[in-house]
């Protein structure tokens, strides 16, 4: 067999934001029914390369030849109609209109008046879902058809604009588990018919299930490329992360010490079974006073999830959450804020912090209702508990006056711990404390919390940095895909193990591997 | 279209609770066409003067001005916009029209048209390219609009007439077919704008820019272009409303249209057009223009109500609608 026609050939692509290498020199080769994983952790890069592909961005350097010919995109509309189409975690297209007038947006069939061939548009619609097993009545609004539904029309709208490569980015992220086998049958059929496919996944299991080729991305650069069968889930996980698995740490690297917490206290904070449609498939866990109990995963596994289920900040359908023997009222913030449970959200710009405001005011926020009396606030209160604060997390700042948007991440995610230590929280959710933090801030904020948890405070801690979950916790639950995978503790808190668990490459499920796609 | 011969996958998708669904579609499209039948049937039944051939046509003829400013705004507020500056265009395309009708007819119809369409493609400039907010940008076209209106007319001193007779006058006061003609030019001009909003590619990006604007640019949507054709028809029709009404009314008369844009904002938004975009119908629009002509008609008719009566009765009725509609709003996103 001849080999397959090169479709894509990405040589040396690179791109700058202010301050960040988001892609540096990086290649990418496509044959016709192909189908690459391409994979990394958040910042890796992936979405910044797919964005060059698409017409998003332009490359700073670096060419994309398509086809045979050097592109150069401008928008996406013009990559769609070259022949790239993309296919979005997020579903795409018009809710509110027909299903069959989102099928055919800008290319409708019409007559020779230019007005709508709407008898056409249904009976071509209702044939291309068809073959998508998609089969509902194509007048009705997009927004009636499930996701699962609604996925599948974005994937035909996207190969029926004769696509060459489709890019799929995370498109089983709202997909049950039927319906990620329906989206395999059309990813196979797409790959049969000579199409590429770019696979962006979190999910190893699916990964090993479709794709043939793969490309990790790390920090902006290509890592590893090849076929995906020669990979072993270990590896690939171990690639992904940046971590060797023979690597020997001669020390620390981290400002974690010891453990803490004893091993029978009451947990203060106990988890069972929370299940939330698409996210978390009945997780459970615990937390004993002055424990810290890190949170692992992949991107994507469930982690931030957990942290927001017992912080009533997502919805459950079933699960319990106690807060120190006592049951709390799921789905509430007030009421975990209540029962003395603080989150420390991942995302502090669009979450947390409220940057025109001062020091002062932002640590006082969350508080500010216990320190009132008839509406109004006491501000000698207010005043000693910023300044105990500033003190104790030794906030960096001109004065308690000053805008918290003009103090360094660090500073501002100490402020943000201090809003929520300021209201005496028994459980405290930190999720991703240290990113994007500089060094010597990052270990004050783990000296913090260690030294939080001596003092007898609950911690859940996620971390995408393996070393400080490692080196921070006292026990690590591993989440994959919504549920826990594992557990470790003592001294089987390593690094290997934490990988090993997060791959799943367990000897029961090493079966999964023979089940590769040929390439 | 790239579909290789494989059995396709054995799944059917759940179903949604369609029934629920239709109904709330029902309520939406031709609520307000149930509310303005029952309440002509029980005006009709109350007193003896509503349903005369006269009151009759005499309330087609006065709605007809605002059903076409109203037909252009429902393109604008399908879009997920709002245009302000119409009840000022409509005034100033009246003055424009009686000004111009002393040069001759085509004049005084095409100067009007394309002052506003300029105002209009001006506006939708600043919206799609420079993003600024519908909001402001129409709300200072409005203002600059009846500023102009007034230098023309010496700060309304100055009163132009349409002489009896022209073509421009016979447009505006003559019946075809015991209906006046600016009646049967809005009911052809709502045939078209179904057309165009149902059946063309450009009705196609109108509801696609407002049901989801990101997403109709990534599927290929012009959404700047779609944008400024909005706004540009909606400019362009209420000039022609604006000019209609002039040679109605023999005159430019300079006091007109102040308040009329949020009439035909109230008129879409009971025809069942979403205010936040991406559903509505030019239908629904020429049924709320006729619900709150006929309430302001049956208010008039009972002599004893102060017709100030009637603002509060179209005040109280827009909010009934926004309220059902935010409440099968709610249901769908329920489901």
């Amino acid at each position: 067999m001849a080999p397959p026609a090169e479709v894509l050939a990405v040589r040396g692509l690179s791109k700058t934001f202010p301050g960040v290498r988001a892609l540096d020199d990086v290649d990418l080769t496509l044959h016709a029914g192909e189908v690459h994983a391409l994979i990394g952790e958040n910042g890796a890069g992936k979405s910044t390369l797919i964005k060059l592909l698409t017409g998003v961005y332009r490359p700073d350097a670096g060419e994309v030849v398509f086809q045979g010919r050097t592109v150069s995109f401008g928008t996406p509309l013009e990559a769609q109609k070259a022949g790239i189409s993309t296919i979005y975690q997020e579903v795409n297209l018009i809710p509110l209109l027909s299903v069959a007038r989102n099928l055919f947006l800008g290319r409708e069939p019409r007559n020779r008046f230019g007005v709508l061939d709407m008898a056409r548009m249904n009976r071509e619609a209702e044939e291309t879902l068809g073959t998508y097993g998609v089969r509902v009545d194509v007048r009705r609004p997009l927004r009636t058809l499930g996701v699962g539904a609604q996925q599948m029309v974005a994937l035909a709208r996207a190969v029926a604009t004769d696509a060459r490569i489709v890019i799929m980015d995370e498109p089983t992220s709202s997909l049950e588990p039927r319906e990620v086998e329906t989206l395999f049958a059309v990813i196979r059929r797409l790959r049969d018919a000579g199409i590429a496919v770019v696979y962006v996944s979190h999910r190893l299991d699916e990964l090993y299930a479709v794709c043939s080729t793969v490309t990790v991305l790390r920090d902006g650069r290509r890592v590893h490329h090849g076929r995906l069968a020669d990979l072993d889930r270990l590896s690939l996980v171990s690639t992904m992360l940046g971590r060797e698995l023979g690597e020997v740490r001669a020390e620390g690297l981290t400002k974690f010490t010891g453990d803490h917490g004893a091993a029978d206290a009451e947990p203060v904070l106990a988890a069972t079974e929370l299940t939330v449609p698409h996210k978390l498939h009945g997780v459970s866990l615990t937390v004993r006073p002055g424990e810290v109990v890190g949170l692992g995963g992949l991107l994507g596994s469930g982690r931030t999830e957990t942290a927001k289920a017992v912080a009533g900040a997502l919805p459950l359908r079933s699960g319990t959450v106690t807060v120190a023997g006592v049951p709390l009222r799921t789905g509430s913030t007030p009421a975990a804020l209540r029962a003395g449970v603080s989150l420390l959200p991942e995302d502090r710009k669009s979450e947390g912090i409220v940057p025109g405001l001062s020091v002062r005011e932002n640590i006082a926020l969350a508080v500010l209702p216990r320190l009132s009396r008839f509406g109004l606030v006491s501000e000698s209160r207010v005043d000693s508990i910023v300044d105990t604060f500033i003190e104790r997390l030794r906030i960096k700042a001109s004065s308690p006056h000053q805008k918290v948007g003009e103090l360094s991440g660090g500073n501002q995610q100490k402020v943000l711990l201090a809003r929520w230590l300021a209201m005496n929280p028994k459980v405290l959710l930190l999720d991703e404390p240290t990113r994007g933090i500089d060094v010597g801030a990052k270990a004050e904020v783990q000296k913090l919390v260690d030294e939080l948890a001596a003092d007898g405070l609950g911690v859940l801690l996620i971390s995408s940095d393996l070393e400080e979950l490692i080196e921070g916790s006292d026990r690590v639950v591993v989440l994959k895909d919504g549920s826990v995978v594992g557990e470790l503790a003592g001294d089987d808190v390593t690094e290997e193990k934490l990988m090993r668990t997060i791959a799943g490459d367990g000897p029961a499920r090493d079966t999964v591997k023979e089940a590769v796609v040929d390439g | 279209m790239t579909t290789a011969s494989i059995e396709p996958p054995q799944d059917t998708h759940p179903v949604g609770p369609a029934r629920h669904e239709r109904l709330s579609a029902l309520v939406q499209q031709h609520g307000a066409l149930a509310v303005l039948l029952i309440v002509s049937l029980v005006a009709s039944l109350s007193f003896d003067s509503f349903a005369t051939g006269d009151n009759i046509s005499n309330m087609a003829t006065s709605s007809a001005f605002l059903a076409i400013v109203a037909l252009g705004m429902t393109f604008v507020i399908i879009t997920g916009g709002v245009d302000l500056s119409v009840g000022s265009l409509f005034a100033l395309g009246g003055v424009l029209a009686a000004w111009g009708s002393r040069h001759g007819t085509l004049v005084a119809l095409l100067l009007p048209l394309a002052v506003c369409g300029l105002i209009g493609v001006v506006n939708g400039l600043l919206i799609a390219r420079s993003r600024l907010a519908p909001f402001i940008v129409t709300l200072a076209a409005m203002l600059g609009a009846r500023g102009l209106m007034l230098a023309l007319t010496d700060e309304g001193a100055d009163t132009y007439l349409i002489g009896k007779g022209s073509f421009l006058a016979e447009l505006g006061q003559g019946t075809t077919l015991g209906l006046g003609n600016p009646v049967w030019i809005t009911l052809a001009l709502f045939v078209a704008g179904a057309v165009v909003l149902r059946r063309t590619r450009f009705g196609q990006h109108v509801y696609a820019v407002g049901g989801n604007e990101d997403a109709a640019a990534l599927m290929g949507a012009p959404v700047a272009r779609t944008k400024i054709l909005v706004y540009a028809l909606s400019g362009l029709l209420a000039g022609l409303a604006g000019a209609l009404n002039a040679a109605w009314l023999a005159s430019g008369v300079t006091i007109l249209g102040s308040g009329m844009e949020l009439d035909a904002i109230s008129a879409v938004v009971i025809g069942g057009t979403l205010l936040t975009g991406g559903l509505g119908y030019v239908s629904g629009s020429l049924v709320g223009v006729l619900l709150l002509k006929v309430i302001q008609n049956v208010i008039n008719q009972i002599g004893s109500l102060d017709s100030s009566y009637q603002q509060v009765v179209s005040g109280a009725f827009l909010a009934v609608v926004v309220i059902a509609q935010t409440w099968l709003g709610r249901r769908r996103q329920l489901m």
